[in-house]
């Protein structure tokens, strides 16, 4: 599969990934060069291949509720929040963010490796509303970076200011319909631009800027190490249908008081992790701790490494990694890399803070 | 000056005075991607042709280098410890990664010429 941006990644001599039977761009000019350019100017990234659905009718919230661990009720119009689905056992199905259009009318955007699965558990448990698969005719780019409201101020007349994070406005990008919202993947201030798949120019407006404000396609390489610094999870990796919010740093997103039911509610509020996960460093510059590394305390295997990567920012072996829920903050591990022991220490998932 | 020779995983060798140079080649490189560590043999190490010697990781993954051919390593570049770019920059010069004994010069001789290796690459391309 191809999103509507794929002759541009070619002609711009992007590297090609498969990535859940998408032909992605993984890097353009080097995945390092790409990540500091996020954190100094800004990214433009194809993420066309998330999958959008759109939900409306009077039952559009009653059903969401049902799908979502988070509070939706809290939401005004044109406002957006983040949360886990889960299955009855707690496990969860994706997490995604949900956007309020108005009370009868709501976007989802989820991970694209879970597009189909979701949209058959969204469009059964919501028989009272209809479900649309809107991933087809909407392109979507996210621009990324301390100076991605500056860039996009320059094409929009709607005065950017006023988008909060997590919030979401009808604008017109010059003379392209779209939505803007407030939200990104990256640790950065930034937006995602909803628009008709057909509109594929808006890529050019964006990169018109490239002088002034050094934005720079992005791939997912990047995509990768940026998300992984501002201890965002990536679902397949940090979690999965056999993980529960509870054992991941997601507890927050879980409305346990005022909202009455959920798929999922009944386990959650019983149970009692045994695992978390955490963030960790290599203590030793060697090796980089990897996706599947074991974990070990004393000679013994605790857990495993998640998500595991170089930091461009830190210039370390970052990553997240399992560990039993007694573990604390700054306690010394090893990681298993090739069958020998590199020695780390567990920290907060969280690596950079923008300022 | 002394000829370049390939394996098919990609490194380089050449003999100076009886001594061979080991790193890994512009392609390899490039297809790595940005690398950010390494980790070196110890100098008196012997590895047989076609052995571990060393690892890079680029910010996607971790690569083995092989040894070439047999032989003791003598010195390693332990500037790359600080600087495992320098590999990326300068492939065939300054991101050399390891000198070492050679054990069996026969090994050299069936290794690949620049021409063939050009040709390898163009086929896996």
């Amino acid at each position: 599969m191809r999103t509507p941006f794929y002759d541009i990644h070619k002609s711009l001599g992007a590297k090609i990934v498969n990535f859940y039977g998408w032909e992605m761009p993984l890097q353009y000019s080097g995945i390092m060069d790409e990540h500091v350019n996020v954190r100094t100017n800004v990214g433009l990234f194809d993420v066309s291949h998330m999958g959008r659905f759109e939900i409306k009718g009077q039952q559009s919230l009653a059903c969401l509720q049902k799908l979502v661990t988070n509070d939706l009720e809290k939401l005004a119009d044109h406002q957006a929040l983040y949360s886990p689905m889960c299955y009855e056992d707690g496990g969860i199905v994706d997490d995604i963010i949900a956007y309020r259009l108005a009370h009868d009318r709501y976007i989802v955007v989820v991970n694209a490796s879970n597009r189909s699965k979701d949209f058959e558990w969204i469009s059964n448990h919501s028989k009272s509303a209809h479900v649309e698969d809107i991933s087809d005719r909407t392109g979507l780019l996210a621009i990324q970076g301390p100076r991605a409201s500056d860039l996009l101020q320059r094409l929009v007349e709607t005065d950017l200011q006023s988008v909060k994070p997590f919030h979401i406005v009808d604008a017109n990008i010059d003379g392209i319909e779209c939505m803007i919202s407030r939200t990104g993947y990256t640790g950065e201030d930034g937006f995602e631009l909803f628009f008709d798949s057909s509109r594929i120019e808006i890529w050019a407006k964006l990169m018109q800027y490239d002088k002034i404000f050094g934005i720079k396609p992005t791939g997912l390489g990047a995509r990768d190490t940026l998300r992984l610094e501002a201890g965002l999870m990536l679902y397949g990796k940090d979690m999965d249908e056999n993980t529960t919010p509870l054992e991941v740093p997601l507890k927050w997103t879980i409305s346990f008081g005022k909202k009455q039911e959920f798929i999922g509610k009944k386990v959650l509020s019983n149970s009692h992790p045994s695992r978390k996960l955490v963030g960790f460093e290599v203590l030793e510059k060697r090796r980089i701790a990897r996706e599947g590394n074991k974990v070990l305390m004393k000679g013994m295997k605790v857990g495993f490494v998640t998500s595991g990567s170089f930091s461009p920012t830190l210039r370390k072996s970052i990553g997240f990694c399992f560990v039993p829920i007694e573990v604390l903050q700054d306690q010394s591990i090893h990681i298993d890399i090739g069958g020998k022991h590199y020695e780390a220490k567990t920290t907060s998932t969280r690596f950079y803070k923008r300022k | 000056m002394p000829e370049l020779k390939f394996t098919k995983e990609h490194e380089w060798i050449k003999i100076n005075d009886g001594v061979a140079i080991i790193g890994i080649s512009d392609f390899a490189q490039e297809q790595l991607g940005d690398i950010v560590s390494i980790e070196l043999p110890k100098p008196g190490g012997v590895f047989r042709q076609g052995q571990t010697m060393a690892i890079v990781d680029s910010v996607k993954a971790s690569s083995d280098i092989y040894a070439p051919i047999s032989g003791e390593i003598i010195e390693v570049n332990e500037g790359l410890i600080e600087k495992p770019e320098m590999i990326n920059q300068s492939p065939y010069d300054l991101g050399w990664i390891a000198k070492i004994k050679p054990s069996n010069m026969e090994e050299f001789d069936g290794l690949m010429t620049k021409e063939k290796y050009d040709r390898y690459i163009g086929e896996i391309k």
